[in-house]
């Protein structure tokens, strides 16, 4: 059931120009600063003679691209989970999903697996332009797989706060500025306590769990922040959609 | 097997704010039959449909279907309803094919099934050609039709149409009617509309619902019988003076409508019309026409819902 929803959310993303014109230009935006990075690799090694300033190439690509992926997704994400809920409410579509034998949970997944699944096709292209250095040069890949599951854990929850987002309102454009506003804030949260750097705020942001992924490192610590985020806005949404049939 | 009940609503209430727009409706509806749900606007018609089918949780009272119970288990409550929203709920990006194979898998037909099913509910609601259609470019009867061939694809107990044939055009309401009648066979089918003829002509048993009270609960006959009052119309050319036809055995009361002709009311069950005939043609009164004076269903209906309706309630 819950992929008889996500099917269709895939499909929906496809039959509309949204989802190849998002591909595509975050495709353009990837593959510009894979470029830039391998072409200021060479500059830069080239003048850095001592080995302690050396950097694998890995590394340095990497951090580039996985740097301006994160930020781009920040953009990203609301444009495609605005409509997930909020365009059903916007159409009256909720009564055929509310009317068919489905529980909420399963309602709430299905939509979250559908996203999921079109962003996760974005992270395996960026894996996979990485991993095209190993053409010429070899490549760390521990450090590819790492970023990428960071980079997907952290759509992943873009997309379950997207989702929850969506499901407060009927207008998709309200819930993408409302998803990108909460998403930037959460984001930087740090910036705001990086006088106090033992503040508990610190733990809240985002970027700074993404961060130990970014130098390759997989820490529990950061897994369970992303599945307990991920887990919450689920469980809010469901309990908003619930709120539906119990108020009217 | 044939009076399965396979709706029981009971003290079925509603509130918003403290306001009761639905308040303790009761019924029942056997298998095969097709309830018409009758009411102003703003009844209750909608809500009360909304709770039958588990999109909103009634105040208080419940809902079973066929037995099961909507709120306790609502997945299997869900799997024998067929459900049509006012605004029918269609993915318009979807062609017919796609949306009603959709319909099918969320309504647990088995995958080995599902060509099958979508095939059978195009051709009872008339979308064969239709099918690699984007439902966004169907006219408005064309996708109230995708909308019904939804709620009948998984061959569900009990199908619930809330006013199907609004905004449809005169054949399409044909149609559309038919295939109502057609459901009521071996479904059991609600059917919301403030269209009185068509409760006519479609349905078994009716439901007239007012500011959230049912105020008429019984079988078809039973409000042909209101409409049918013991009046006759009665058209004279050289008409008498209302005393003459006082005098003909069983009249009670005559009544000189505007258009000229007479309204007589009799004792009931003992129509004057033959020797009201033959005193016409003894006197040369000039007969030109005489029938039965029926109400409208309209003004049957206004009664109801205008009366106190206690009097009525069965």
């Amino acid at each position: 059931m819950i992929f008889a929803i996500a099917r269709k959310e895939l499909k929906s993303v496809f039959v509309s120009p949204m989802g190849w014109v998002v591909m595509a230009l975050l495709q353009f935006v990837f593959g510009t600063f894979f470029l830039i990075g391998v072409d200021q690799y060479f500059q830069q090694m080239s003048g850095a003679m001592r080995p302690e300033q050396r950097l694998g190439v890995t590394e340095f690509v990497g951090h580039n691209v996985y740097g301006i992926a994160s930020f781009v997704m920040l953009f990203a994400v609301p444009l495609l989970s605005m409509r997930l809920i909020s365009e059903e409410r916007k159409h009256q579509t909720l009564p055929f999903l509310f009317s068919a034998p489905l529980s909420l949970i399963e309602i709430v997944l299905g939509k979250f697996v559908g996203l999921v699944t079109f962003l996760t096709i974005l992270v395996l292209i960026v894996g996979a332009m990485m991993s095209s250095l190993d053409l010429w040069a070899e490549i760390d890949f521990g450090y590819i797989i790492a970023n990428s599951i960071g980079l997907w854990m952290m759509v992943a929850s873009f997309s379950a706060l997207g989702l929850f987002m969506s499901s407060l309102t009927q207008q998709p454009v309200v819930a993408a500025i409302l998803t990108f506003v909460a998403l930037f804030a959460l984001l930087i949260l740090d910036y705001f306590f990086a006088s106090d750097p033992n503040s508990v705020m610190n733990y809240l942001s985002l970027l700074r769990h993404f961060e130990p992924f970014s130098r390759g490192l997989l820490d529990t610590r950061d897994f369970a922040y992303f599945l307990l985020f991920i887990a919450t806005f689920l469980t809010l949404t469901v309990r908003r959609l619930d709120a539906d049939r119990l108020r009217g | 097997m044939d009076d399965l009940i396979t709706v029981e609503a009971s003290a079925l209430t509603r509130a918003y704010g403290g306001r009761a727009v639905v308040n303790e409706v009761n019924f029942n509806l056997n298998k095969g039959e097709v309830l018409g749900f009758l009411g102003p606007n703003g009844a209750g018609k909608s809500t009360t449909m909304k709770m039958l089918t588990g999109n909103l949780a009634p105040t208080s009272g419940t809902v079973k279907i066929c037995g099961i119970d909507m709120i306790e288990n609502p997945k299997e409550a869900k799997a024998l309803i067929g459900y049509l929203p006012e605004q029918p709920p269609l993915y318009k990006e979807l062609t017919v094919d796609e949306f009603l194979a959709l319909a099918a898998r969320l309504h647990r037909v088995s995958s080995g099934h599902i060509r099958k099913a979508v095939q059978h509910a195009k051709e009872r609601c008339g979308l064969t050609e239709m099918s690699k259609r984007l439902i966004d470019h169907l006219s408005k009867g064309y996708q109230q039709r995708v909308g019904i061939a939804q709620a009948i694809i998984h061959n569900p107990m009990v199908v619930i149409l809330d006013e199907p044939t609004i905004g449809l055009d005169p054949i399409q309401i044909r149609d559309i009617r038919a295939l109502i009648k057609e459901l009521g066979g071996e479904h059991s089918v609600i059917l919301s509309t403030h269209i009185l003829p068509e409760v006519e002509m479609v349905c078994d048993h009716v439901q007239i619902i007012h500011k959230g009270e049912l105020v008429f609960n019984g079988p078809i006959d039973v409000l042909r019988q209101l409409r049918q009052g013991s009046r006759l119309l009665l058209g004279l050319r050289n008409a008498p003076a209302p005393e003459e036809l006082l005098k003909v055995a069983g009249v009670e009361n005559v009544e000189l409508l505007p258009n000229g002709l007479m309204r007589v009311r009799h004792t009931e069950g003992d129509s004057p019309a033959e020797r009201l005939a033959q005193a016409a043609a003894a006197n040369q009164w000039g007969l030109y026409q005489i029938n039965p004076d029926q109400t409208s269903l309209e003004e049957v209906f206004v009664q109801l819902t205008y009366q106190e309706p206690a009097a009525l309630a069965a």
